[in-house]
């Protein structure tokens, strides 16, 4: 048995294949190790980052990890708590204690105060157990209410592609568009614009960045398609 | 033995470790997360994943793993005797040995407290249609990207009188001199058998030849599954 990466780097596998043999290589997300093969467990592409080996999904639900920026919904309000709609197979919670720095007498308070049903979030996953019990916090200063925009979801595995490597993509679309631009781990997208077209000319361009998520040099290409929409919109 | 060999022919003269053309394909419902369609000769089966999503009632939640749900069903129209539609005895028990086929299979400890529901159709039914299940239930897990140990490769064995056999159609099952059925799951990176079982006569020795076949022909499917995953993404890098 030859030791070494068996696939190549980015290649189609599905599960069950044997991406590399023996104990030099660590299995990260989507992948297993079974005596000395590491083997995927999803449908992806290979992704090589010297000796770590993951799968990047080509499908799938959301699943929380901890330190995942999301956007969530505010589902319930309760006593002390509220509870979040993250867009994953269960509710994510919010505790008082999470949502601000400032001291709040939950006895004298009506916590609606802070966020109310119906309310959008920006906030951070900092707690999955095991048995899928997700807490959220809002304290940091990044973490806000999400008071006027635009809304929308995309698929949760194409959202590492419309933020770029580190960044490049997002931080494009912000300067072409000149728009406030959040994009949660967990698919949903949040547009601030002064105008209204601008807003929805960054949901053009996010959309045809899912749907185009395997080409090359997208970051080029949308901002020329920007610039094009920009002037149809302006005649 | 021997002269029965000779006498016996296949009626649709296929050799005795040969199946019937194989055709699979994944993401056919658009509305699931993950489908997948599989035809073998006149068996057409076709399978729709939901999930992982959230599970009720509630009680049904177990905080260590995720609950599989499968479902078989045979369409009305798809046997010559028109089925009744509500769930039988039969639909019922195969949806029951699915899911048992196919619970090795996911890693159901990494979806704590959340169902994963397969939902699978025979359309046309031409015997061998709990290992057509199998086969797009395997595709269609993988397709909605629900992390899995491999995939699974299921295939009818069976006898003809002395004559051993794979992949019998309806018209071999009503052999006037007896017929096996023999469905066997099998999932080859970890040597597992899921699900075997035994309808008929069948000697230790005929057995023994009959399930090394059936262990053969699904390594083979579970091949052309994989190809079949693979290339709904190698046609959409061309794009």
């Amino acid at each position: 048995m030859n030791k070494g990466i068996i696939t190549e780097s980015r290649s189609v596998v599905v599960p069950g294949e044997t991406i590399a043999i023996g104990m030099n290589y660590l299995p990260g997300d989507g992948t297993y190790r079974e005596g000395e093969e590491i083997r995927a467990s999803l449908l992806g592409l290979v992704d090589i980052r010297e000796n770590l080996l993951k799968i990047i999904p080509l499908k799938g639900a959301y699943i929380p990890k901890r330190d995942d920026n999301v956007i969530g919904r505010i589902k319930d309000v309760g006593y002390s708590a509220w509870e979040v709609d993250i867009n994953a197979p269960v509710s994510a919670n919010l505790l008082v204690q999470d949502a601000t720095i400032a001291y709040v007498n939950i006895n004298r308070t009506d916590i609606r105060r802070f966020f109310d049903i119906d309310d959008y979030i920006y906030a951070k996953v900092v707690k999955v157990s095991k048995s899928m019990y997700i807490q959220l916090s809002t304290k940091d200063r990044d973490y806000k209410k999400l008071n006027i925009g635009l809304i929308f979801k995309i698929k949760p595995v194409k959202v590492p592609r419309v933020i770029g490597k580190k960044g490049s993509m997002i931080n494009m679309l912000i300067d072409e568009t000149g728009t406030e631009l959040i994009i949660g781990q967990n698919g949903v997208v949040w547009i601030k614009g002064n105008k209204r077209k601008d807003e929805l000319i960054t949901m053009k361009a996010v959309k045809y960045i899912e749907e185009h998520a395997h080409e090359r040099g997208l970051t080029d290409k949308v901002k020329e398609l920007i610039k094009g929409w920009k002037k149809d919109e302006s005649k | 033995m021997n002269q029965s060999k000779k006498a016996v022919k296949r009626p649709d003269g296929r050799k005795v470790d040969e199946i019937r053309k194989v055709s699979c394909k994944a993401g056919v419902v658009k509305n699931a997360d993950g489908s997948a369609e599989f035809i073998i000769g006149n068996t057409t089966a076709i399978a729709a994943v939901y999930g992982p999503r959230e599970l009720y009632p509630k009680f049904k939640q177990d905080p260590s793993r995720a609950l599989l749900r499968c479902k078989y069903n045979l369409m009305s129209f798809s046997v010559s005797d028109r089925k009744r539609p509500a769930p039988s005895r039969r639909d019922i028990e195969l949806g029951l040995v699915i899911k048992n086929a196919l619970s090795q299979l996911i890693f159901l400890e990494k979806y704590p407290k959340l169902a994963i529901d397969v939902f699978i159709e025979i359309s046309q039914a031409d015997a061998g249609t709990r290992c057509a299940g199998i086969c797009a239930a395997s595709l269609a897990l993988a397709d909605a990207g629900i992390q899995m140990r491999e995939l699974a490769g299921s295939i009818a064995a069976g006898a003809l009188g002395d004559l051993v056999v794979l992949d019998l159609t309806k018209e071999e099952e009503d052999y006037p001199e007896g017929a096996t059925d023999l469905p066997i799951t099998y999932l080859p990176k970890q040597g597992l058998i899921t699900s075997l079982q035994l309808d008929g006569d069948i000697s230790f020795a005929g057995f023994k030849k009959a399930l090394k076949m059936g262990i053969n022909k699904c390594k083979e499917l579970v091949k052309l599954q994989e190809e079949a995953l693979k290339i709904n993404y190698l046609k959409g890098d061309k794009k």
